[in-house]
Order: C-alpha cells, then sequence, then structure tokens
C-alpha cells in the first residue's frame, strides 16, 4: 500500500526525479557489491546458487502450469470433455484481473482483484457449460472439442474487441516487487510466493477431494460415471461445479500471471497446448500427476536452456513422447477402464450406398467437374483446395471414425508429403508426376514409423502421442533451416505446364479426392475394413476371433497417413511453397474439426465437414476481419444444430423418419442396442 | 448428395468474384494483404496509415485521375492464406498490384506468388533480407529497412561500447536468426575483439523468461543483444528488471524504440538501451510535421511505426502507379527501379539494384519520462548509408 501510493507519487514528479527515485529502489533491492562478492561467474562454471536458483526458477514457472493444468485435469478427468477453451478461460482471467486491478488500488485492490477475477470468469464458465456443454454430452466422443474450439476462437476477437489490440502491462504484486538476495543471485519474490502457492492449491484441491462427499463423487466419477449416475448422483450439477471449478483454476493462473506478463490476445494459444502436454504426462484426471509433471517439463526446460538454448521450442513434447511410449497412461494415470460404449455407433449400422444414391454421387461429382465452364480463377483455386481438404479429412475420418484413433496430429503426414513433393521438386528437380507420385510416401513412411508407437496406445493418450509426433517432425521442419528452409519454407513448388491452369489443377484435384474418398469407401466395406470397425468397437472379442488388432490399426495408420500425404503434395503444388505451418498444429485442429462437423459416426461426412468448414473459412476471412468471432459462433450454432455432425444428424432424422415406416428396422435396431 | 455442398458453394463464390468486376474502368486497385486477426497491435495503426494515404491521394484528384481503391485482405498470419487470399485480389478483384503483409515468411509467399503470376507485389514490413536478396525476384519491391540495415545501425553504435563479453536472447525463428548472424557478423569485423559469451533462443511468444535471464545473467556477458519483441519482451523486461540483469550491462535491441513495443513497457522501460525505433515525439522535420498532423487530426491518437509503414506503402504505391500510369507489371516494374518519392521521414528510392528501399530508421536510446518509455538522443539513419555495396548485393541476388 505504501510504496504504491510512492510510486504513483512519484509518477507525477519530473521524469528525472522518478529516474532518481526508481535508482534509489534498485539499489536497495540489490546490494551493490553482489558483483564482488560472487565474482567468477566466468570459466569455471556458475555456482551452486545459481543452480539453485534455476531450479526455483523452473519452481515458479511450473507453479502457474499447475494451476491451469489441474483445472484441465479434473474438468477431463469427471465429464471427458477435451476443454480446448481453457486456455481461453486463463486468458479472460488474464484480462479481467487487468481491469480490476487497474481500477482498485492497493493490496486489497491487487489481491481481491484477482481473486474476483477468478470467480468472474468461473461463472462464465458456469454460463457456458449449462447453456451448450450440456445439450452435447451424449455427443460422438470428442464433439465437445468443436464446441469448445468454436468458443476459443471467438474469445480471440471478443478480447481485442473488448480491451483493445495492444498488449497490456499489468501492475506487480504489491509486497512482491522486488527481488531476495540468495549469496548473489536475484530471485523474485513473486517467484517465492508462486512457487508457495502451488503446494498449497494442490494441498486444499486434495483435501477437497479427499474429505468432502463432492470430493468422493467427483472421484467416482472421474473412475467411472456411468455408474455414478446409475447410483443416482445429479450429474448435471456434479459436471457444472467440476466444470466451474477447473475454469476457475485457470482464470486464477491465467490472473496471477499479469505481475510477470504482458496480457494479450494470443496467451490462450500459448498455454493450451503446453498444459494439455503437462495433463497427459501426469496421467489424466491426478492431481498429483499434474503437479509432478508441471515441475518436470518445467525444470528440464530451465536446465536444457542451458546446454541447448533451443530446446524450449520441442522439450515438453519429447518429453511427452517418451514418457507415453514407456507409461501409456502418464506417471500418475491408471488404464482407462473399458469404455462402455454409446449405442449409437451401432444403431445405424453401415451400408454401402444403394445404386441410387452412388449415381448420385456420380452426377454431383459431374457437377462438380463443370464448374470450369463459368467460374473464375479464383473459384477454381478456392475449389482445388476445398477438394485437397476433402482428402486431407477423408484420411483423418477414415482413422477416426473407421479405426476409432482420433490423431490430434494428422496434419503431421500432410506435411510430410508436402515437404516430400517439395524435396523431390526443388532438389531433386523431377517432374511433377513423379513428385506427386512419390511425394507421399513420406507422409506414409513418417505413418508408418509414428504410427507403430502410436497405436500401443488408445484414447486421448493416443491423441497426444499423435500430437508429440507431429510437433517433433513441425519442430524438425522449423529448425533444420538448410534443408527445410525453416519458417521461410521452400518456395517455387509450382505445377508443370499441363497442370499449372486452374481449371486443369481443378480437375485433378477433384479427380484424386474421389478417387481416394471411394477407395476409403471400398476399404471400409472390405474384410481389412471390418477387421478394424470390430477392433474399433470390442478389442477383446475381435482378439479372440483371431484379428491382430494392433496390425490392423498399424495398417490403417499407415493408409490414412498416406492419404494424407496426398493432400499435402497437392497441397504443396496448389500454394506453390511449403512452410513448417502445413506440419502445424492448426492444421492438425481444422482437420479435427472438419471430421467432427460432419460427423464422426458416418462413412463419409469429413467430405461434407471438409467442404462446409473450408468454405466458411475461406470466405469468412475474405469478407471479414472478426473472421474468429463469427466462424467460432458458426461452429457453436453448428454443435447445437446438428450434435451428431451434419451428416450424422441428417442421417440420423432420415433413419427415423424410416424406422417408424418399418418395423423391422426398429427391430434390428433394438437388437443392436442391446449388444 | 456428398458433392453438391461443393459446388454450391464454389457457385457461390464465383458469383461474388463476378460482381466485383463491374466498375473498374474509373478507379485503380490495389490489393492489400496483412496478418490483421493474428497482430493487431502492429495492424490496426498500420491500417489507420494507408487509410490516410489513401483519403489524402483521392483529395488530391487520385491517381492520374482515376480513384485509388485499397482492397485489404486478412491472412491470419499463414501463408497458405495469404496466397489463397493474393490469388482472388488478383483473380476476381483484378488489383494493379499488391502490397502489405508483416510477417517474413507471408511476404516470402506472397512474392513468390507474384513472380509466378507476374503480379507487382509491394512487401510492406517483412524484415527478412531473402526477399530483396537470395530469394528476390524481379516482381517484388522492399519497403522497410531490411534485418541487415537494421543490424548495420545498431552495430555502428555498439561498437563504440567498450564491452567485449556479448550474450544475444532472440525468438528461434527466422527473424531472431538471422538479425543475430547478422549482428555478430558485422559486429566481429569491426571488432575481432568481442566474445560471443551465450546465446539463447526461446520460442516466438512462449518465452520462459525468469530461466532465460538466469542464464544470459551466469554468463556474465558485458553488454546483450536483445531481438525479442511484443509480449516476449515484456516478460524479458519484467524478469531483467527483478532479477538485476540489465544493472550495469549495455543492452542493444532491435526494434524496441518503436511504439507498438515500448509502450507497452511503460514505467518498466529499461534505460539506455540501444534501439531502433520511432520517435514520432521528437521528430521536427517538415515532412514528418505534415504527417503527424493529419493523422492526429484524424484519428485522435499518436501514430506508431505501423502507421508510418502504411501510410508510406500506400503513398509509394501511388507514386509508382502514377509514373508509370499504367497497369502493365512491366511498366511498373520499370517506373519503380530507381524512383524516389518524399515520406515522413525524408526523400526515399527504391533500388535498382535489389529493390530495396531507402527507408532508414531512428536510433536512439530508451529512457523513462513521465511513467513512459521513450526514446532519447535519437538520429535518423538513412537506409541508403548501411546497405552493401553493390558488388555485394550482385553476389547475394540471383539475376532475374
Amino acid at each position: 500500500m505504501f510504496r504504491d501510493a510512492r510510486l504513483r507519487r512519484a509518477s507525477q514528479l519530473e521524469g528525472q526525479d522518478l529516474r532518481l527515485i526508481q535508482t534509489l529502489i534498485l539499489r536497495r533491492r540489490e546490494a551493490p557489491s553482489r558483483r564482488m562478492q560472487a565474482p567468477m561467474f566466468t570459466e569455471p562454471g556458475p555456482p551452486m546458487a545459481f543452480y539453485f536458483v534455476q531450479f526455483l526458477t523452473g519452481l515458479a514457472s511450473a507453479a502457474s502450469l499447475f494451476l491451469v493444468a489441474s483445472g484441465l485435469s479434473i474438468i477431463f478427468g469427471v465429464t471427458r470433455i477435451v476443454n480446448f477453451a481453457h486456455g481461453a478461460f486463463y486468458m479472460l482471467g488474464a484480462y479481467v484481473a487487468f481491469t480490476l486491478t487497474e481500477r482498485f488500488s492497493g493490496a486489497l485492490g491487487f489481491w481481491g482483484g484477482i481473486v474476483v477475477a477468478a470467480l468472474v470468469v468461473a461463472a462464465v464458465g458456469v454460463l457456458v457449460e449449462m447453456v451448450l456443454l450440456r445439450r452435447i454430452y451424449h455427443a460422438p466422443e470428442l464433439f465437445q472439442l468443436l464446441a469448445t474450439f468454436g468458443l476459443t476462437l471467438m474469445v480471440q476477437d471478443i478480447v481485442v474487441l473488448i480491451w483493445g489490440p495492444d498488449d497490456l502491462l499489468g501492475r506487480r504484486a504489491p509486497g512482491f516487487k522486488g527481488a531476495v538476495d540468495f549469496f548473489g543471485q536475484n530471485i523474485p519474490s513473486y517467484d517465492l510466493f508462486l512457487i508457495a502457492l502451488s503446494p498449497v492449491v494442490l494441498g486444499v484441491l486434495w483435501l477437497l477431494f479427499q474429505r468432502t462427499r463432492w470430493g468422493v463423487l467427483v472421484r467416482a466419477a472421474t473412475q467411472d460415471r456411468d455408474m455414478v449416475a446409475a447410483l443416482g448422483v445429479n450429474q448435471k450439477w456434479l459436471f457444472t461445479s467440476v466444470f466451474a471449478l477447473g475454469v476457475f483454476l485457470a482464470a486464477l493462473g491465467g490472473a496471477l500471471q499479469i505481475p510477470r506478463d504482458a496480457v494479450h490476445h494470443a496467451l490462450d494459444l500459448r498455454i493450451i497446448v503446453e498444459v494439455f502436454v503437462v495433463v497427459v504426462i501426469g496421467g489424466l484426471g491426478s492431481i498429483i500427476g499434474a503437479f509432478v509433471a508441471a515441475v518436470l517439463v518445467s525444470e528440464l526446460n530451465a536446465f536444457g536452456i542451458l546446454i541447448f538454448p533451443k530446446i524450449s521450442i520441442i522439450l515438453v513434447f519429447l518429453v511427452m513422447a517418451v514418457v507415453l511410449i514407456v507409461r501409456p497412461w502418464g506417471l500418475f494415470g491408471k488404464p482407462e477402464a473399458a469404455a462402455r460404449r454409446t449405442p449409437g455407433l451401432t444403431v445405424n449400422p453401415w451400408r454401402p450406398l444403394t445404386s441410387g444414391e452412388r449415381s448420385m454421387s456420380i452426377g454431383t461429382l459431374v457437377l462438380a467437374a463443370m464448374l470450369p465452364l463459368f467460374a473464375g480463377n479464383y473459384a477454381l483455386t478456392v475449389g482445388s483446395e476445398i477438394a485437397i481438404f476433402v482428402i486431407f479429412a477423408a484420411s483423418l475420418h477414415f482413422l477416426m471414425s473407421v479405426g476409432g484413433l482420433a490423431s490430434f496430429g494428422h496434419a503431421a503426414y500432410f506435411g510430410l508429403g508436402a515437404y516430400g513433393v517439395a524435396f523431390l521438386a526443388k532438389a531433386a528437380g523431377l517432374p511433377m508426376v513423379v513428385s506427386l507420385l512419390l511425394g507421399p510416401v513420406l507422409g506414409l513412411l513418417g505413418a508408418a514409423v509414428f504410427g507403430f508407437f502410436a497405436v500401443q496406445l488408445s484414447g486421448v493418450y493416443f491423441a497426444m502421442l499423435t500430437l508429440a509426433f507431429a510437433q517433433i517432425i513441425w519442430s524438425i521442419a522449423f529448425q533444420w533451416v538448410t534443408v527445410t528452409g525453416g519458417d521461410n519454407g521452400i518456395l517455387g513448388v509450382w505445377p508443370d505446364r499441363w497442370a499449372s491452369s486452374p481449371s486443369s489443377f481443378y480437375w485433378l484435384s477433384l479427380a484424386v479426392a474421389a478417387l481416394v474418398v471411394t477407395v476409403l469407401r471400398v476399404i471400409v466395406f472390405s474384410p481389412f475394413g471390418f477387421a478394424l470397425r470390430a477392433t474399433r468397437d470390442s478389442p477383446l472379442r475381435s482378439e479372440a476371433v483371431g484379428i491382430n488388432g494392433k496390425r490392423v490399426q498399424w495398417t490403417a495408420f499407415v493408409i490414412s497417413g498416406a492419404v494424407a500425404g496426398i493432400g499435402g503434395a497437392l497441397f504443396a503444388y496448389l500454394k506453390g511453397s511449403v512452410f513448417p505451418d502445413s506440419v502445424g498444429i492448426s492444421l492438425s485442429v481444422d482437420a479435427l474439426v472438419m471430421v467432427l462437423l460432419g460427423g464422426v459416426e458416418t462413412v463419409s461426412g469429413a467430405v461434407i465437414g471438409a467442404i462446409v468448414f473450408k468454405a466458411a473459412n475461406i470466405w469468412l476471412v475474405s469478407q471479414t476481419d472478426l473472421s474468429k468471432l463469427v466462424l467460432g459462433g458458426f461452429i457453436v450454432l453448428m454443435v447445437v444444430a446438428f450434435p451428431k455432425g451434419i451428416v450424422g444428424t441428417l442421417e440420423m432424422l432420415r433413419n427415423r423418419r424410416r424406422s417408424t415406416d418399418t418395423k423391422s428396422a426398429l427391430a434390428t435396431s433394438q437388437v443392436e442396442v442391446a449388444e | 448428395m456428398r458433392r453438391r455442398h461443393l459446388l454450391g458453394a464454389a457457385l457461390a463464390i464465383a458469383m461474388a468474384g463476378m460482381a466485383g468486376n463491374a466498375m473498374a474502368q474509373s478507379e485503380i486497385k490495389i490489393g492489400e494483404i496483412n496478418s490483421y486477426s493474428l497482430l493487431p497491435a502492429f495492424t490496426e495503426p498500420y491500417r489507420k496509415g494507408w487509410q490516410l494515404a489513401v483519403e489524402e491521394i483521392n483529395a488530391a484528384g487520385g491517381i492520374n485521375g482515376k480513384k485509388l481503391v485499397v482492397i485489404s485482405k486478412d491472412d491470419g498470419g499463414k501463408p497458405a492464406d495469404a496466397q489463397t487470399a493474393a490469388n482472388e485480389l488478383v483473380s476476381s478483384e483484378n488489383v494493379a498490384m499488391l502490397a502489405g503483409t508483416f510477417l517474413s515468411n507471408i511476404g516470402l509467399a506472397v512474392s513468390d506468388f507474384a513472380n509466378q503470376k507476374k503480379v507487382f507485389f509491394l512487401a510492406a514490413e517483412p524484415l527478412t533480407d531473402a526477399i530483396t536478396w537470395s530469394k528476390g525476384n524481379r516482381y517484388t519491391f522492399r519497403l522497410r529497412p531490411s534485418n541487415y540495415m537494421q543490424a548495420a545501425m545498431l552495430v555502428e553504435e555498439a561498437a563504440k561500447l567498450p564491452a567485449k563479453r556479448w550474450a544475444t536472447i532472440a525468438p528461434n525463428y527466422e527473424y531472431g536468426q538471422s538479425a543475430v548472424a547478422v549482428f555478430k557478423k558485422l559486429m566481429s569485423e569491426k571488432r575481432p575483439d568481442i566474445q560471443w559469451v551465450d546465446e539463447q533462443w526461446p520460442p516466438q511468444g512462449k518465452i520462459d523468461a525468469g530461466p532465460v535471464v538466469q542464464a544470459v545473467a551466469a554468463a556474465n556477458p558485458e553488454a546483450i543483444l536483445n531481438v525479442t519483441f511484443g509480449a516476449d519482451l515484456v516478460k524479458l523486461v519484467r524478469e531483467g528488471n527483478t532479477r538485476g540483469l540489465f544493472k550495469n550491462r549495455t543492452v542493444v535491441s532491435f526494434l524496441t524504440g518503436e511504439p507498438e513495443y515500448l509502450d507497452p513497457l511503460k514505467d518498466e522501460t529499461p534505460e539506455g538501451w540501444i534501439v531502433t525505433g520511432y520517435p514520432w515525439y521528437d521528430i521536427k522535420t517538415p515532412d514528418h510535421d505534415k504527417f503527424l498532423k493529419a493523422y492526429q487530426a484524424k484519428y485522435n491518437d499518436y501514430p506508431r511505426l505501423g502507421s508510418i509503414v502504411g501510410y508510406q506503402t500506400i503513398k509509394a504505391a501511388a507514386a509508382i502507379l502514377a509514373k508509370a500510369n499504367s497497369t502493365d507489371p512491366e511498366k511498373l516494374i520499370a517506373a519503380t527501379e530507381g524512383l524516389s518519392m518524399p515520406s515522413p521521414f525524408g526523400e526515399i528510392t527504391f533500388r535498382k539494384i535489389d529493390h530495396q528501399s531507402t527507408l532508414g530508421a531512428y536510433v536512439g536510446k530508451t529512457a523513462l519520462k513521465d511513467g513512459k518509455g521513450v526514446m532519447v538522443n535519437s538520429v535518423y539513419r538513412k537506409g541508403s548509408d548501411y546497405l552493401p555495396s553493390d558488388a555485394e548485393v550482385e553476389k547475394l541476388r540471383p539475376k532475374d
């Protein structure tokens, strides 16, 4: 309080006086003779005190990571929601805290502001849960990811609208402005505060979960939420309260960052992936695991940069890959109980297209092929891009819905295909046809290597391992400047003359897309496809009838990666260049969104998902600067309107009509449900 | 049924495209692309700058009597999306030239597109040396002083320092890497006696500032080169202040004097850093006064460096179009090579040899004034004085 007032008074003085005062404060903060006490940092290496302080610094970084990660872990454990919006709540916490602490000065204003900010954002979280998420708990697995992704997009634009585009500098915490001298090393006192805070939060959470009835319910739900529901616990309020607590922790983590960070609109993306990684390393649903993982990651980073200064960019993903390969359920996680599948998948057994539908599809394809007769170059290029994303989305859809394996890093194989083409075309100077045929091989090889490890896992652990692999490939593309050109990419990968006109390239892309989708459908209804679906629906039974589940899944992974590589190869020629972006997380997320939007439980829903998402995306980005807000809102609306994805919901409606017509269909589906 | 949507979407796009072509005769269109949604802190003032320029140009009668229209697109920070936008501008909007971009990789992507489609491209902001040198092409020109030029300006001051032990902190991507590489090379040429004792490469936008500051301090350098900016810079400065990293050490820092990056530091601005930037409050030239007055009158806000870049990009584009009196790309190139024009920073020229403009930058020191960061003792450095010799440039740039 006192120091704050003095500083404020000081700021009204002349600049020079202020500087003087600041120098005085600085001088008091640091003993002037400090360098003389510990002068020999140089050749023999830093003294022990340095390593200790580096350790403490790592702990302070771990503290903020832990707060956010624990919230995510709790939410996931109970509701199984992959809450992509967790970073958005973290960012909102920081923004609201910034506003409150600017308005109310003094110690009470600051600390009160932090807590109130977290509460306000938690209230927003409750609203989101009640209005949006409650409607879609029964949607297929991961569908909620789509809703929270839409929210994240919206929040990014909303904070800029409310708080403006500039980076904001929050106040320092009253009482924790300076540093503590430790054998000639300075430790910010706020770091010490954070280091002390995280065990306290851990302790409070532990008490909450171990000593209260609510905590017992939460733990029970984490272990087996169907059983908890069957025992008559009101799941609605349990989920809402858990979501509120998780969001509160995220917002608190964000609010506590304002004394050491700038508040800006990209905070959410900066933290969300890292937090997911921490939660997975620790083991889903384990608070202690999140704590240990946060410390592990932060300390490895703090000491890693002393030896490899460039390690930060990839470190967490390396750690996660190693941990998941060694311990498939994270450090403190337990194997997931065999999930009781929602009967949705078996109610409407898949069937090949009827001859009527087949001729309709061919008709549509012919119509699409006539586009160059009346559309301009731009429309054709957009059409090519959409066709390429149909290929990409179809490849992920094959893995996700037929194989039951949701990959969060599918862009890896798309990007490998693109880089494969770029290497062949630029370095080896091969003609386009050869490059197009051979480029995807790189995607295939990548999928063969990484898929081998990934299919040993399942569920979210599988997803996160694929994410880790994708990030490893991304960082290679990003770092290996001499080969990949780093983030400046490889330029000048333009198509040969025969394919260079927009219409011929469009026909090429459309033909490949049609071929790919057809082949994938053929595989779905082939014996291999049945084996894959058997492994997805019941690993034990399929094993009992002699299916080698892991090998089948691995094969599916390789097929899917190769197809993604084909998409990437075409993409390289469409854009004429390749950048690490085409391996990046946001492209992987885009693919997920397309699949979920189309409908996971369908045979080819991703085709529609890709067309709708990509067309909306391109159109919105071109039309408005608030494209994220509008696109996010559009996604949220689609989620509510089509809780099984666009194609999934349409099929469901059609089947419902049909099943009222014929008794036999109903009977079949009842049998399937009983199973 | 599943492909019908493709057709519908494509139809809609095609129709939207055709509607745009109707009234092209009485106006000249420039297609502008930038990362509006990703980097609003820079691109908002930038947009204000070019909007002011458009207003001024049309108030003065347009370009040879034709009205200037700028069609602006967001690239979302992705090279692939920037190409989609460029394609739309060229194919559907029939723009006379492309302009803009902020990030280096996007600048390069659009420049490659321009080269392939034979479209004139005026890169506004991207700093990478590659855009005019190693990956330069005849269709691309660049306005802002490059990485090399800014490094050369800073080296001139840094070489005067007594410091012999240097450490570097730079974001781990092309911009940071090449800034450090050029600075080291030029510095070591002038001062063979200096040692590079530590380098830190935090990921862009994700600096874990505490450990980085500790690690640099442990190497005990006498001076530090900083290339981080934006939110990373804020974190670095805060940790550095608290831990006393900058005490008794000189810091040389790229871009930190630009209001975009200096202003967020508020009362935590470290003093005495040698920086490049834009001290709009200290520039007393008639050219700049005119710009400043017009800008403040229109927006009731002070300009950032982005405002200058946006303003001058469109002014330059207009000058080029006026001189060429045509929208043919070859004529535009011929008109631009060697073209001189006024700017708020004084006269600038687009060099024939590498298509780089000679726009310079201000070099000065940071200071605190009324609780805000400012640049003091700033001097304008002309871009033309900080470029390598023509012989060297010819070696760097591929032949057209």
